[in-house]
């Protein structure tokens, strides 16, 4: 496996985590988010010494879903749905960017303190997943409309794939290729829901849904 | 081939249903399909398969102990769905059908799942399924209760995800070869790698604990249940919850057999008690007759993870509560339903004096508050009997305590609310529209004989139903 490449490209996600948190444009959230699909996607294809036609079909199906349909989907909704460019944070993009990068750090200790098969270590695998889902969590929690918290879920769903690479090998094709659909279509239900949200709010603005609470 | 016949039979109606061209006489598939699924599930509860040990999807003991009670809750239902959506004909129901049957069959696979990954995507799919049916009603409200539901669910899904690579990774740390069967991963027992096992554990509870409801991330149940019509959250309570319960009584039986079984019932323990705590609290202050009814479901919850953290004993007791809860809970919101549709409303402001307008629904609603608040001889005071006999005979005084303490205070909550919605003089508007929406006896009979079944749960437990929860704890609790 060739570590230090890979490892590159886990930065580079890292990195885009951290862009992620600090973006305030939901056209640039977007494609940040589609970067880092296309990023990991191409990482299966990496860590295979020969090319294997399964790995391969999970690349295709990746970049394809993360990288291009699903950005595409969401591009439309806002599209449709007039929705303004301002990402409107809860939690403001200071805190936002300091939680990310205390969480980067975190992950990294994280991933220290867990033993690794041989042939994992040295790679930055686990603290990229553990990043990524924080950094999820941080998007879905500490923004307000529906298409950056889609954003976050995508970005909390790209750090479970990091780490889903782990296995790749061991697990059978059957239960990887459910995997990649089941999520691709659980954003497209995300996604029309989204459509719908918006004729009955005329906004995507979740703050807007608190009719419902004790 | 007959638990195979169980998945695909209700998918196959769904398909059916899908391409099916008229809106009226569609809704019989449901009770069609129901009739055939119960009638193959009690099948093989009397005659229990061979299971081969390294299948994917099997009528093992625990499905046989569990799957019954949803195939019997889902035909009642479906039984109710021809005059609802009679009374609903203004709305086309082709979606809402064919994601109906889809539950059940998702449903069926969920409960049959054998294997880490099979059992993931069975769930998966339960959620997505039941998106359509959460807004049925179309309103403002039942968009943003689905949304609540889908980015809540959708976080606990992906993180039970997580926490089945978890699991796969402390597997292949420990030498295994990438089989993620339950039973391959039992077997590896104490050769699982440590952290990576309480990694899974955590994520696996709370991810599964999503689906079912357990606090404090059971933030989405009364949304979702307020806006549902009422077989949806009769399916919800009874059926989703269920499948999300086997999943982590599975999980843990392969975290006992790696020798950490006292941390994870310590923690089944607490996320138990501070559900049924949350939901006591709650339920003192909801003014909402059908939130009311996710808290309940909150707190029954938190009963069968208490009962599972209590052993062999107590676990078969939450077995027999899955039976009480998912009868109980659909003969209930069948009833509430019934008094919302007549009502207009579902809040004490809005609603009063049901039993003057619908007094058979009002008479069910009453009853069934008690059976969910352990009145003898119905199924759940057996079953909750049960949990507080396992407590004490584990020697948790302080947790029979609080259960008990719970339980007084989630009585005190549900009759302030129910006795709310049944007494006193009816409003004007009520009357208007009770006359639209009568209550005819094909609403009124699936309650009931869901709450005659609960009944004859308590008073004459079957034996084979005894031997089918002794036969799942065997399973799952392998050293008493």
């Amino acid at each position: 496996m060739n570590h230090s490449l890979l490892n590159l490209i886990i930065g580079l996600a890292m990195g885009l985590n951290l862009l992620a948190l600090g973006s305030s444009r939901l056209p640039s959230l977007i494609r940040i988010v589609a970067t880092q699909g296309v990023a990991l996607g191409v990482m299966p294809l990496l860590m295979e010494a020969h090319f294997n036609w399964q790995v391969g079909l999970v690349a295709v199906g990746t970049v394809a879903g993360k990288g291009f349909v699903i950005p595409h989907l969401l591009r439309r909704a806002m599209r449709t749905a007039h929705i303004d460019r301002e990402v409107e944070p809860f939690l403001g993009f200071v805190p936002s960017l300091l939680l990310g990068a205390g969480g980067t750090i975190a992950a990294v200790a994280l991933a220290r303190a867990l033993p690794l098969l041989p042939e994992h270590q040295g790679s930055l695998l686990v603290s990229g997943a553990a990043a990524s889902v924080l950094t999820g969590f941080v998007l879905l929690i500490g923004r307000s409309k529906a298409i950056s918290q889609v954003c976050g879920y995508l970005i909390l769903e790209n750090g479970i794939y990091l780490f889903g690479l782990l296995l790749i090998r061991a697990t059978p094709l059957l239960v990887e290729a459910g995997i990649l659909l089941d999520l691709t279509v659980g954003v497209f239900v995300i996604g029309i829901i989204v459509d719908r949200i918006q004729r009955a709010f005329d906004s995507l603005d979740t703050r807007k849904l608190t009719v419902l609470r004790e | 081939m007959n638990s195979a016949l169980l998945i695909l039979v209700p998918l196959a109606g769904a398909v059916l249903a899908a391409f099916w061209p008229d809106n009226r006489t569609r809704p019989w598939l449901l009770p069609a399909v129901g009739l055939l699924h119960v009638g193959l599930c009690f099948r093989l509860l009397l005659v229990p398969p061979p299971v081969a040990p390294g299948a994917w999807l099997a009528f093992d003991p625990l499905a046989r102990a569990v799957l019954p009670a949803v195939s019997l809750l889902f035909l009642l239902c479906a039984a109710y769905a021809v005059p609802y959506l009679k009374l609903r004909a203004e709305r086309p129901n082709r979606v809402f059908v064919a994601a109906l049957l889809a539950v059940l069959g998702l449903l069926s696979a969920g409960h049959q799942a054998r294997h880490l990954g099979v059992l993931w995507i069975a769930t998966e799919a339960v959620t997505l399924a039941c998106v359509p049916l959460l807004h049925f009603n179309g309103t403002a409200r039942a968009f943003e209760a689905t949304w609540k539901y889908l980015l809540v669910g959708g976080t606990g899904i992906a993180l039970s995800l997580l926490g089945s690579f978890c699991l796969g990774y402390a597997s292949l740390h420990g030498g295994g070869e990438g089989d993620l069967t339950f039973a391959a991963l039992a077997a590896q027992g104490a050769g699982l790698s440590r952290p990576w096992l309480l990694a899974a554990w955590v994520l696996l509870l709370a991810g599964y604990g999503t689906k079912m409801g357990l606090a404090p991330m059971h933030t989405w149940k009364p949304d979702a249940y307020g806006e549902a019509p009422g077989i949806v959250g009769a399916i919800l309570a009874g059926g989703v919850t269920t499948v999300a319960f086997t999943a982590i009584l599975r999980v843990r039986a392969v975290v006992a057999a790696a020798g950490l079984g006292a941390t994870a019932d310590r923690t089944l323990l607490c996320i138990g008690l501070f559900s049924m705590a949350v939901a006591a609290l709650f339920l003192l202050g909801t003014r909402d007759f059908k939130r009311m009814l996710a808290y309940s479901s909150v707190e029954h919850m938190g009963i069968l993870s208490l009962g599972a953290a209590l052993g062999g004993a107590g676990a078969w007791a939450a077995l027999f509560h899955v039976w009480g809860n998912s009868l109980t809970k659909g003969s209930l919101f069948l009833s509430a339903g019934n008094v919302r549709r007549a009502a207009g409303g579902h809040t004490l402001d809005e609603v009063r004096g049901m039993a003057r307008l619908t007094p058979w629904s009002a008479a069910m609603l009453v009853t069934g508050m008690f059976v969910v608040t352990a009145l003898p001889p119905f199924g759940p005071f057996f079953s909750e009997l049960g949990v507080v006999r396992a407590a004490f005979a584990t020697g948790r005084w302080g947790a029979a305590a609080i259960f008990l303490g719970c339980l007084v205070f989630a009585f005190f909550g549900l009759t302030r609310v129910v006795f709310g919605v049944v007494d006193g003089r009816p409003r004007p508007a009520s009357r208007d529209l009770a006359r639209r929406f009568p209550e005819g006896w094909g609403v009124i009979l699936p309650p009931l004989v869901l709450l005659a079944l609960s009944l004859w749960l308590g008073l004459a437990t079957p034996a084979v139903l005894r031997d089918a929860w002794t036969a799942a704890i065997a399973q799952l609790y392998p050293t008493p």
